[in-house]
């Protein structure tokens, strides 16, 4: 059976090149980064090396970037390391309803412990008003957290403009960029940016190795305590492989990202371009024009997203749904619900995310497969046999 | 989410999908915005049920259910129909994931709507 993937928003295979140049990490650089000795000194090395590419591709200083375990931990990092050296009551953080879980449910944990969060709603196109942010501003506000695009919807929120309004109230502004890296320009001073979150695996690099920007002289509490790693801002011995990876990941974005957006960009246009001709009553979720390039999220009418995703799986396609009847609840998901999708569209809700290795005829046979899929559902459907009527 | 065989082969390949033309017992029961809806065709004469159909709105459990379930009342007499639990319709799935119960419990409704509505239809003396 043909298998496709299109699912790289979840996470992406490791590059070859990524891979061989962690074998060689492997092999050769077993040393702990912290010895003084001359095999702790090679390792140190390739860290440096990785953290130098790193801050190269978004435009900071090597000093302010600072390896994690990954997305969560950096989103983590970033909420609770800030509110904690606020040192204030009351703190109050501004984020918005469609950031990941790693950030909302954060933001829950410290309203439990006195927190204020002011979770700002989004427009039809999944987008937040800097104008609201601005609003939402009180003398009490430590933090704004606005994701730079959407993993569900692929929507690309206006982080810059942000980031102004937050530099004009002296207010740090971090912003989870896991999902935009390698598909939308970073550059943390354009972005005025205090914090940024990044994850290795959305960008070919391995998994469970990530890493925050902190712009010098933020003040933030550390998360992780023990050694002196990280500028004594993040004990743990390093992950020399995974920063390895991720380092050679970045490099790669380096020379070709321009190439892989054009890539995922019409490849992923011609997937939406084959499901509208081939299927009615399909929607675009997310911002049509500011969106990421390989992202691709669309509500079918009439029909299950579970359903949709078991019976592609059947065919071999790999997707994701934001609708899956996962709980009793049945609940959409919070991106899709703050988005205020119809009741007879959102549950066929599916996301499809091309990559650097999706084909054309990946693409054709998915477009050919999902009409298939839909009719066969829709036929047993009975909202879609009211319609009909 | 990890489903049987029974369950993806009746999710794939449903039996009795549609509606019943001379269905004397219509269970309707879900709606859009719970991401669920079931409807349950029944045609019963002298007390049996003769035809079962259904349509669903649904993930691949809920399908499942509703499929296996009008396999299971053909041929029941409405006071065995009137007995049919979430349970049955479970166990002739071979199981179905915990937070997937709740699809089969939309089944057992689905017939308790139908044999109402026939119950009505029976006091009407439309049948």
């Amino acid at each position: 059976m043909r298998e496709v993937y299109l699912d790289y928003a979840a996470t992406a295979p490791v590059e070859q090149r990524v891979l061989h140049k962690m074998n060689e990490a492997f092999e050769h650089v077993y040393g702990n980064p912290s010895s003084m000795h001359l095999i702790g000194r090679k390792a140190k090395g390739y860290v440096e090396a990785a953290r130098e590419s790193i801050a190269a591709y978004i435009g900071a200083d090597p000093k302010e970037i600072y390896f994690t375990s990954g997305g969560t931990e950096s989103d983590n990092w970033a909420l609770k390391g800030v509110v904690e050296a606020a040192k204030q009551k009351n703190a109050h953080i501004i984020t918005s309803a469609i950031e990941h879980h790693a950030i909302l449910h954060t933001c829950a944990y410290l309203e439990e412990r006195g927190c204020r969060v002011t979770r700002l709603s989004v427009d039809a196109n999944g987008s937040v008003n800097p104008q609201e942010v601005e609003k939402a501003i009180c003398p009490d506000t430590v933090l704004i957290s606005i994701m730079t695009a959407n993993n569900e919807i692929g929507t690309i929120l206006p982080v810059a403009e942000i980031g102004r309004i937050a530099k004009k109230h002296n207010i740090l502004f971090h912003s989870d960029a896991v999902q935009a890296l390698g598909s939308v320009k970073i550059d943390v001073n354009e972005m005025n940016v205090d914090l940024l979150s990044f994850s290795a695996h959305k960008i070919y690099g391995p998994k469970g190795i990530g890493a925050m920007y902190i712009r010098k002289g933020t003040p933030i509490a550390n998360f992780m305590h023990g050694g002196a790693q990280e500028l004594s801002k993040r004990a743990g011995t390093h992950n020399v492989t995974g920063i390895v990876g991720f380092g050679e990941a970045v490099e790669m974005l380096r020379e070709n990202d321009a190439k892989y957006v054009a890539h995922y960009n019409q490849i992923r246009t011609d997937l939406y371009r084959q499901i509208q001709e081939n299927v009615e009553d399909v929607l675009l979720n997310g911002d049509e024009e500011n969106r990421l390039p390989n992202n691709l999220n669309i509500s079918i009418g009439y029909v299950e997203g579970e359903a949709l995703l078991i019976s592609l799986d059947m065919e071999g396609i790999c997707v994701s749904t934001g609708s899956a009847c996962s709980s009793g609840s049945m609940a959409p998901s919070h991106v899709l619900g703050a988005l205020g999708v119809e009741d007879e569209f959102i549950h066929g809700t599916l996301r499809l995310t091309v990559g650097r290795y999706t084909t054309k005829e990946d693409i054709d046979y998915t477009a050919k497969k999902i009409k298939e899929v839909v009719d066969r559902l829709r036929a047993m459907s009975p909202l879609y046999k009211d319609r009909r009527k | 989410m990890e489903y049987t065989n029974k369950v993806l082969d009746h999710f794939r390949n449903p039996r009795n999908v549609g509606e019943l033309e001379d269905a004397n017992a219509v269970g309707k029961v879900g709606s859009p915005s719970c991401g669920d809806k079931m409807e349950m065709y029944l045609k019963i004469e002298e007390g049996i049920i003769k035809e079962a159909k259904f349509m669903t709105f649904g993930c691949a459990a809920a399908i499942s259910s509703s499929s296996v379930a009008t396999e299971l009342l053909k041929g029941m007499r409405v006071e065995e129909a009137l007995q049919l639990t979430n349970q049955r319709v479970v166990e002739e799935l071979g199981g179905l994931p915990e937070a997937k119960i709740h699809c089969s419990v939309m089944v057992e409704e689905a017939v308790q709507a139908a044999l109402e509505d026939y119950e009505q239809r029976k006091k009407q003396e439309i049948i």
